[in-house]
Parts: C-alpha cells; structure tokens; sequence
C-alpha cells in the first residue's frame, strides 16, 4: 500500500539479528550474565516479593476471615464478599468507576492526542501552549479537587458567576446532584490529567521519523489519513504506556472525590477505593475492607491478564 | 498472641522503672475538638493538667472523629503510642483493649472513688471490660436537641414550635421566607444521627431500646419504626437545600438565622456561645425534640495506652485524676456546653439549656447512645445508610426501612 514506508521497517529488523547471534557463542551460565545490573535490581526484587506478592496474599488470605478492628485468622469462608456484593453503596461504587474509567480513558486520549497533534503543527508559542496544558498537573488531586468544588459550587462559583452576568435562571451544579456528579468529578480529573497525556502524545509524535511523512506525502496521503492509519499504529509503544498510566490512575481515583465531594451527595459518589478505606479504618472492620480491595485487585486482573497473554504470550 | 506479649513486656519494664523521680513530664494528647467552642473547651483541661506540674502536648487532629480515630488506632496499633487519647466511650476502642493496648485504670479509679461520684452509672460502665476500667469519662453529649433561631422564627412571622410536629408544621413559612427550614451537613454521620435522635424522640425509648439494644429486626421492620421513617422524610425534605458540609457549618446557618433548626447534639451549644448568642434570647434548644424528654449518655473518654516511660504512666495517673476533678469538670463542661460526669459539682453558672439537661439527668431521663450499643461496623452501615437516604429523594421511605431491618438484622 505505502511502499516508501514499508522499507523502513524491513531495515530495522535486519539489523537486530546478528548482535543476538554473537552472544550466543561465549555464554557460561546465563545467571552470571549482566551481574552488576542483577545485583543491582534485588532490592526491587525484594521490595516486590516482599511488599507487593506478600501483602496481597497477606490481604487475600484475611480476606476469608472476620477481622475487625485487629487482624485475627478465624476463617469465615466468602462471607464478607456475600455482604459486599449486598452493599448498594459497593455496587454504586463499582458503577461510578467504570462511568469514571469510561470518561477519563475516551477523554483523555482523544483530548491528549488532538492537543499533541495540534502542537505538532509547528506552530509559534509552542513552549508556551505545553505549559500552560502540562501545568495542572503539576497539582495534586487534593489541590485540584478543591479548586473544582469551588468552581462547581452553586453559591460561588460559575453558577454564580453567569447568574450575576444576567442569567439568573442557569443552573450548574453537578457536585449536588447525585445523578451526574460522577461526571462532575471527571472534569476536574480530564482538567489535570489531559496535560500529562498530551506531552506523552507529543513525545511520541515527535520520536516519528521525519522520513516517514516525506515518504507519506511522496505517496499523496492526506495528512489525517497519516495520523489515522501510519502515526497512530506506529505509536504503539507511546499509546501502550499511556492506556498502563490512565488505567493506574482510574483504579486508584480516591483523593480527588475525597477533596470534591468526600463521596456525596448521600453515597452518590462513592469509589471503591473510598470503600476499602472508610471499612477498613471507619467501620474498623478489616476482612470487609479486605475483601473489596481483593475485589479491585481482581478487576485489575482481568484487564491485565488477557491483554498480557495476547502481548506476551503470542510472542513465543 | 503477639499483641498480649508485647504488652506483658511493656507492663514489665514498667513495673521495673515505677520507681523513677517525679519531674515535669510531656503528655501528648490527642483529640479531635478542633472547632471553636471545643478548642476553647480543651485549653481548659490542658490549663489543669500543666498546673499540675506535667505539660501538655496538645494532638488536635482536624476533620471529626471519623477522620481523627483511624489515625489514633493506626498510632497505637503500630506501635507509636501517644500518652492520652479521646474516643466516645462505648465500643471503639473495645478491640484496643481487649488486645492489652490500654492501660487498666482501676487502681487510679479506686483511689478517686470513681464508682461513687461519677453519674449516672452507665457512664462508667462502658468504660469497663472484664471488671476493670480502661478510661475516664469527661462529659455527657447527648445528641437529642433540637437547636432553633429565634431570628428565623420571627422574619416567617411564626410562632417558635414546641416540639418537632409543631416545627414541621411551621416549615412551609420557613421556606417562604428564604430560610433553609432544618440544617444538616453532608457528612454521613450527621444524617445517620439525627434518625436516631427521631428514633428516640418520635418512637420513643422503648422502640429505639428495641431496635438497637435487643436488635429485633422484625420490630425495626414494623409500623413504629415506619411512624420513624415518616418523620426522617420530613427531614430530609426540610433539609434538602442545605449545601454545607461540616455540622459546624451547618450550626452557623441557625446562629446566622439562614436555617430554622437543626438537630445535633448538645456540642453545638459551644458555637452558639462562641457566636455571643444567649440560650432563650437568640436561640432556643428543645431537648429530645420537645417529644420524648431523655438524654443519651454518650460522651467522650479519654483513654491511656500502655507506655515503656514510666515517667510518662505516671503522668498518665495525674491526667486521669485531673479529668475527674470538680473544678476541671466544671470549667471545661462550661465551655463545651455537654454535662459533667460528676453529680457533686456546682453549675450555678450553666445557661439555660444546660440546666435543662441537668434536670433531665437528675430524673433520670437516660438512654444508651449507639456508639454503646452498636459496633463501628454497624454504624458505618447505618452512615451509608441515612446519607443516601438523606441526599436521594427516590430512595422511598418503604425501601430505606427495608434496608434499615436488614442492617439490623445483621448488627453486632
């Protein structure tokens, strides 16, 4: 289809082969090779076995149990996931994560990238243009959510700013009404986060090749068309990390509602991480704690696991 | 297990050093009075405890007890232990102590005649696991009022209402004349506490005994509780427009008469007085929502962990004193506007609203308080609850009862 393009990808492969090939001779024992960096990597080895897989078997493992405020080994089988799965306030929870997930994902994608590919135009001020976007960022959650509670808050903010410009009638207040204030929480989440997605986009468009869309333009394709079907795939990589750090953020969203909101009105807002933390140390009641966060983990498993069978498995 | 070994060791160590020089020791004390009525009342017991020779180190920790507990248990549960601190007295620090994490106290209460001047009785009840007693007991907050301004009362151009029927009746006026007719914060427990105050006051002592006590679900489901539900959506109705967060906040609105009403505990009396309000003249308190005259003997304790310092457990022995002595009872109940645990104290300059409670006591009027009766885990799920009942119109009265006799069912 794009013969120009084709060959550069041919080059590169080729050129792989033969380091591999050398190695391959002189090897005595593949676990001394790269001994500095090995050596080098066991504190994070430990710090992974240790504190990532011990505590989630250690959180997995109480989960069966009905620990209270002390964590005590008396093993009650799937009774705290029965009750969890019985809690409107759990099911409300998971709804506004995957309302959020959905939200912050399509947003700050489609947002992110079309900034990056605007910015990209060679335009003047660009330096300008990528701070000020990159700029929330540098804002925790807790910072951000207060500025939008104040910003969302009927009495005064913009509500009030339009309604003393002569519109007494508008309303806007999506942190108090429990219908839509998920959505309201995700403006203050897209308004933080797109920067972010926005310079990784950016990155990525820029580490394509200039030779790329010479050779695009030799074969007359319209640019969009270049984005579309040429710099989109070959950004892969950049899209991969980006979907990882999105995805991070959407499980763990808790602080940003706490700030907004702390989970209302009513449980309207409620995030299952906000759920984990409210029983295990409100409630004091560890094994319901433990057992939604087991949840969450498990969620995350089943996004993960396909998705890195089809990436890693397929390989081999 | 490993807690009880740790404290067999801590208990030896301090056994060993008892005998060390008496010298001005810090305590740091942690607590969650961080409003403006309870900071003034907390400088009072702090005056006392540094007169005594000791200092105290003040650890207020912002954002009500709900916030300020984890933070305290995850203190004492890892091993960074403060010298005192404050929890309602009643369940929350059942597993603490039952872990050995706590001082025992008897010898101090023995000494101080704790079992004859502390009243009413319950008070120090709670206070007790397996015949010895953990904390010391500083006031009585019962959450059964019903604050109202004056100033609200008269711009609607209604009479002030007696009781709660009287003032549900006024509420259209109310919000006629742009006042919010009841105030309640968005935090879960206030919603969940002013239900149990309705239970209380509306049902009456038996139906909440019943429900809470024995726990009887059937009943909870039944048409005395639902009589309850009535007057919970009549609330939440009258409540619907209040968009304040903190019940400080929401007290401010009936101080500034932007608010009619609203039910909390008698802590919220300390605003009144810290605004300049006089009780009879710019605001009027209607105990048990003018319905059902009792008084829940909930309150704050404070609490001794176990320490290595043997200096330290002995300043722990003269704040434990100190708290219990009538003059620090009397100076710090006055500016926290809740009811001394002492029957033998002079109030004389108590206000009005005060001196209502006192009678009430003084008849006899008490009821347990949830946090006696019910574990954090149930009333965790009791919060999630009333705050989604509160804050969400479709969720019917029928289908909260519902859920309120299955939570029930279930509480420990």
């Amino acid at each position: 289809m794009f013969p120009a393009l084709r060959m550069q990808g041919r080059e590169r492969t080729a050129l792989t082969q033969p380091a591999d090939e050398m190695s391959k001779s002189e090897r005595p024992n593949p676990l001394f090779r790269n001994l500095n960096a090995k050596v080098a990597s066991i504190p994070m080895i430990l710090t992974a076995m240790v504190v990532f897989v011990g505590g989630t078997v250690w959180t997995v493992l109480y989960s069966f149990t009905n620990s209270k405020l002390l964590p005590r080994l008396n093993f009650v089988g799937l009774d705290q996931y029965y009750r969890l799965w019985a809690t409107p306030r759990w099911l409300i929870s998971i709804e506004n994560l995957l309302i959020y997930g959905v939200i912050s994902l399509v947003f700050s994608l489609v947002i992110g990238f079309l900034l990056a590919a605007l910015l990209d135009q060679k335009i003047r001020f660009e330096d300008t243009f990528r701070t000020i976007f990159l700029y929330p960022f540098a804002l925790s959650f807790i910072v951000t959510g207060l500025v939008w509670q104040w910003l969302l808050n009927p009495d005064f903010g913009i509500q009030h700013v339009v309604r003393d410009l002569g519109w007494t009638s508008f309303s806007f207040d999506p942190l108090y009404n429990s219908s839509i204030v998920i959505y309201g929480i995700s403006i203050a989440a897209l308004w933080q986060g797109t920067g972010l997605i926005m310079c990784l986009m950016l990155a990525g468009l820029r580490g394509i090749d200039e030779d790329i869309w010479k050779a695009a333009r030799v074969d007359g394709i319209p640019m969009w068309k270049t984005y579309l079907f040429i710099v989109i795939p070959m950004m892969r990589p950049v899209f991969i990390t980006t979907l990882v750090i999105i995805a991070s953020g959407i499980v763990k969203v808790y602080d940003l509602v706490v700030a907004q909101t702390s989970g209302g009105p009513g449980i309207a807002s409620e995030v299952p991480a906000k759920y984990v933390y409210d029983y295990m140390f409100f409630a004091q009641n560890l094994g319901q704690g433990f057992a939604a966060s087991t949840m969450m983990l498990l969620s995350v498993a089943i996004v993960i696991v396909p998705w890195a069978y089809l990436e890693f498995g397929r390989r081999k | 297990m490993r807690y009880k070994l740790l404290t067999a060791a801590l208990a030896a160590t301090v056994a060993l050093q008892f005998a060390g020089p008496a010298a001005a020791t810090d305590l740091e004390v942690t607590h969650w009075w961080t409003s403006g009525g309870e900071a003034a009342a907390v400088a009072e017991l702090a005056k006392a405890f540094d007169a005594t020779g000791n200092h105290w180190v003040d650890g207020a920790i912002a954002g009500s007890g709900g916030t300020a507990r984890p933070i305290m248990i995850s203190r004492i549960t890892g091993g960074d232990p403060m010298g005192a601190t404050q929890f309602n007295h009643g369940r929350q620090a059942e597993e603490l102590v039952q872990a050995g994490l706590m001082r025992d106290l008897t010898d101090v209460a023995t000494k101080g005649k704790w079992t004859e001047v502390v009243r009413p009785k319950s008070l120090l009840d709670s206070c007790t696991i397996d015949g010895k007693i953990y904390c010391v007991p500083v006031n009585i907050h019962s959450w059964q009022w019903l604050w109202l301004s004056n100033e609200a009362f008269e711009k609607a151009g209604v009479p002030m209402p007696k009781d709660w029927n009287e003032f549900v009746a006024a509420a259209p006026a109310l919000e006629k004349a742009g006042i919010i007719p009841l105030a309640v914060g968005g935090q879960a427990w206030q919603s969940s506490g002013a239900f149990d105050v309705l239970l209380a006051a509306v049902g009456g002592t038996d139906t909440f005994l019943k429900v809470y006590k024995d726990k009887d679900a059937k009943f909870a489901a039944g048409p005395e509780v639902a009589k309850v539900f009535k007057a919970a959506d009549d609330a939440r109705k009258m409540a619907k427009n209040t968009n304040v967060q903190d019940w400080n906040q929401a007290t401010n609105l009936v101080i500034t008469g932007k608010a009619g009403g609203q039910i909390m505990g008698d802590w919220a009396q300390g605003e009144f007085q810290v605004a300049g309000k006089t009780a009879g003249k710019d605001y009027t308190c209607l105990p048990g929502l003018g319905l059902n005259e009792v008084i829940a003997t909930g309150g704050d304790a404070f609490y001794f962990p176990v320490l290595k310092d043997a200096d330290k457990s002995k300043a722990q022995d003269v704040l434990a004193e100190t708290l219990l002595d009538p003059k620090t009872q009397v100076a710090f109940n006055l500016k926290k506007g809740s009811l001394p645990v002492r029957g033998d104290v002079d109030l004389n300059a108590a206000n009005d609203c005060m001196k209502k409670g006192l009678a009430i006591l003084a008849k006899g009027a008490v009821i347990p308080w949830t946090d006696q009766l019910l574990s954090q885990d149930s009333q965790k799920q009791k919060e999630d609850l009333f705050a989604e009942f509160f804050a969400k119109p479709e969720l019917t009265v029928e289908e909260a009862q519902k859920r309120f006799a299955d939570l029930i069912a279930s509480a420990d």
